[in-house]
C-alpha cells in the first residue's frame, strides 16, 4: 500500500546524508570529547564544527550554543536555569496559553516551587495578544517566554515585537524554535531573544538531541551537574554522533531553506484550497498566512479526528489530531481552547505537517482520501445535517 | 492501539442508520465530551428485532456501537438491560484503559432507547 506521512510536526526521517554524517562517530571516532589522546581531540572538533554550523545558521557565536537532548530539555534549562539562577530579582514568569507541554509543565512545576507564572492569551488566530503582554509585565519579572512557532496551528508570533518590550523593561525573552527551524528564517539577533530551543529530530535530524542558545552575558544555571562540558551548563559526555547529525541536518536545512519552503507553501495552499472546494463545513485552524509554511490545520463539523485519523491511517496516511479521544488525556487540544473553539470543534480537527519530500500527487491523493472518509463518518454521525456546530 | 476485532468493527460497522418509525430511540453522550451516540430499537413481543446507531466519536465509540447493536438483536428487553459496558468491551477482544468510557456510550444508549420505548408503550395504554 502506498505510505504518505504527512506528521512532520510530530517527527521528520532522518536524511541519508545525516546518517553517513553521524556513522564515524560510532565506530572509528567514537572518543570522548574530554579525553586529551587523539580519539578525544577528533571527537572534540567533531564538537566544535557542529557547534559553529549551528550558532551559524541562527546567527550566534559558537560559545552560546548548548547541546542538549532536545526541545524539551532545552525549554526545561532556558526557563528553570533563567528562574533559579534570577530568583533574586523577582520570581515572575511571562508565557503564552499555547506553549508546548516542555514550556507549560515546567512552568507549572515553578509555580509549585513559588514562582509566579502569567500565561498571556492568544486571538482567533494564535497571535498572543500584545496588550495584554505589556499589562502582564512586573518589576518583579524575570523571562518571558513565547514560542516561535507553535506545534499545532503553526501560527507564527511576532518575536521582535515581544523582544522590544523585553528590552525595555531588561526582561530575558526565550522562545522556542522547535518547529520554525528549518521552515521559515530564524536569527537570535533579528528576533532579538536572548535564549533559544532547538531540536534536530523536526529537521530530519537524529531524535535526542538539540540546543539551547543562551545569549552571552545571559544569567543561567546548570541543571545537570557533573563535569565541565557545555561551558559547565549541562554536564555529560556529550552524544557526538547525534550532534555531529544535527549539525548536518542543520547545514541542510539552510542550503534548502528557500526551496523547501517555497514547495511547501505551495502544498499547504494546495491542500487547502483542495479540501474547502470539496468539502463542506470546514475551516482552517490558525492564522491564514502568517502560519508555517508546512502547517495545515483543518477542523471538520459534525466528526471526530481520531476515527478521521484512524481510516486514513488504513490508506496508508499519518497524520495527527487535535482531538481529545485520541491522545492520552481526555482533555480537548489547549491550543484549539485557547484560540476560542468550543470542544465540539476541537475534537473535529486534524493537524498535516508536510515536509520537503511530499508532492503534489500526494496532496491529491490525500484530499480525495478525505472526501470519502469525511462523507463516510458524516452519514455515520448523529448531527450530521441536523445542527452546526458553527 | 486497537484489538483486531475493535478494528473490524470500527472499520465495516454493523447495523448503521436509523429505523424509521422505531419503537424507541436512546438519545446519549454529547459532543462537547467527544462522543456522541443515537440508538433506534425495533421491539416485537418484547425481543430486539432490530438495532440499529449513528454514533459521532472516536474509534472506540463507533466499534463499541457497532458491537452493541449486535449483541442486542434477538435478546429479550431484561436481557438487554443487563448488558454493561464491560460485556461490550470484553467481546471486543478488550479495550485501551482511556477509552473504558467510550464504551459506557453504548450500553447506555442502549438502555436509554428501551427506556424511550417502555415509556411510550405505558402512555399507549
Ligand atoms: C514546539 C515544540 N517544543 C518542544 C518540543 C519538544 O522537542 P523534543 O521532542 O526534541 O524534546 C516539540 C516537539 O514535540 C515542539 O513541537
Ligand atoms: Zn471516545
Amino acid at each position: 500500500m502506498k505510505q504518505i506521512y504527512m506528521d512532520h510536526g510530530a517527527t521528520t526521517p532522518v536524511d541519508p546524508l545525516v546518517v553517513d554524517a553521524m556513522l564515524p562517530y560510532f565506530t572509528e571516532k567514537f572518543g570522548n570529547a574530554s579525553s586529551l589522546h587523539s580519539f578525544g581531540q577528533e571527537a572534540t572538533s567533531a564538537l566544535e564544527q557542529s557547534r559553529q554550523q549551528v550558532a551559524a545558521s541562527i546567527g550566534a557565536k559558537p560559545e552560546e550554543i548548548i547541546f542538549t537532548s532536545g526541545g524539551t530539555e532545552s525549554n526545561n534549562l532556558a526557563v528553570k536555569g533563567v528562574a533559579y539562577r534570577n530568583s533574586d530579582k523577582g520570581k515572575h514568569i511571562i508565557t503564552s496559553t499555547i506553549e508546548h507541554p516542555a514550556i507549560l509543565n515546567t512552568c507549572a512545576y515553578l509555580e509549585k516551587e513559588g514562582f509566579e507564572v502569567t500565561y498571556v492569551a492568544v486571538d482567533s488566530d494564535g497571535i498572543i495578544d500584545m496588550d495584554e503582554l505589556k499589562k502582564a509585565t512586573r518589576d518583579d519579572t524575570i523571562l518571558i517566554s513565547v514560542m516561535h512557532a507553535n506545534n499545532e496551528i503553526g501560527t507564527i508570533q511576532p518575536i521582535s515585537d515581544i523582544s522590544k518590550l523585553a528590552k525595555e523593561k531588561s526582561i530575558y525573552l526565550h522562545t522556542d524554535a522547535v518547529q520554525s527551524l528549518g521552515k521559515i528564517s530564524v536569527n537570535v539577533d533579528e528576533l532579538g531573544v536572548d535564549l533559544l530551543s532547538l531540536s534536530s529530530h523536526k529537521i530530519h535530524g537524529p531524535k535526542g538531541v538539540g540546543a539551547l542558545y543562551v545569549r552571552k552575558g545571559t544569567l543561567l544555571q546548570a541543571l545537570a551537574h557533573g563535569g565541565s562540558h557545555e561551558h559547565r551548563m549541562r554536564a555529560g559526555t556529550e552524544n557526538i554522533s547525534g550532534i555531529a547529525g544535527f549539525a548536518k541536518a542543520v547545514a541542510l536545512a539552510d542550503e534548502r531553506l528557500v526551496d523547501d519552503a517555497k514547495h511547501m507553501t505551495q502544498l499547504r495552499d494546495s491542500l487547502i484550497g483542495k479540501v474547502m472546494d470539496s468539502i463542506d463545513d470546514v475551516e482552517l485552524s490558525g492564522h491564514p498566512t502568517n502560519r508555517l509554511p508546512n502547517n495545515v490545520n483543518l477542523r471538520f463539523s459534525f466528526i471526530e479526528g481520531e476515527s478521521m485519523l484512524l481510516f486514513l491511517d488504513m490508506k496508508g496516511i499519518a497524520i495527527s489530531t487535535g482531538s481529545a479521544c485520541s491522545s492520552k488525556s481526555l482533555e480537548p487540544s489547549h491550543v484549539l481552547t485557547a484560540i476560542g473553539l468550543r470542544p465540539e470543534d476541537s475534537h473535529g480537527s486534524l493537524r498535516i505537517t508536510l515536509g520537503k519530500d511530499n508532492t503534489h500527487e500526494e496532496v491529491d491523493y490525500v484530499v480525495d482520501a478525505l472526501v470519502e472518509v469525511v462523507g463516510r463518518l458524516r452519514a455515520m454521525s448523529p448531527i450530521a445535517g441536523k445542527m452546526s456546530l458553527k | 492501539m486497537y484489538s483486531e476485532k475493535v478494528m473490524d468493527h470500527f472499520s465495516n460497522p454493523r447495523n448503521v442508520g436509523e429505523i424509521e418509525n422505531a419503537d424507541g430511540v436512546g438519545e446519549v453522550g454529547n459532543p462537547t465530551c467527544g462522543d456522541m451516540m443515537n440508538i433506534y430499537i425495533k421491539v416485537e413481543d418484547n425481543i430486539l428485532t432490530d438495532v440499529k446507531f449513528k454514533t459521532f466519536g472516536c474509534g472506540a465509540a463507533i466499534a463499541t456501537s457497532s458491537m452493541i447493536t449486535e449483541m442486542a438483536v434477538g435478546k429479550t428487553l431484561e436481557e438487554a438491560l443487563d448488558i454493561t459496558r464491560n460485556d461490550v468491551a470484553e467481546e471486543l477482544g478488550g479495550l485501551p484503559q482511556v477509552k473504558m468510557h467510550c464504551s459506557n456510550l453504548a450500553a447506555d444508549g442502549l438502555r436509554a432507547a428501551i427506556e424511550d420505548y417502555r415509556n411510550k408503550q405505558n402512555i399507549k395504554k
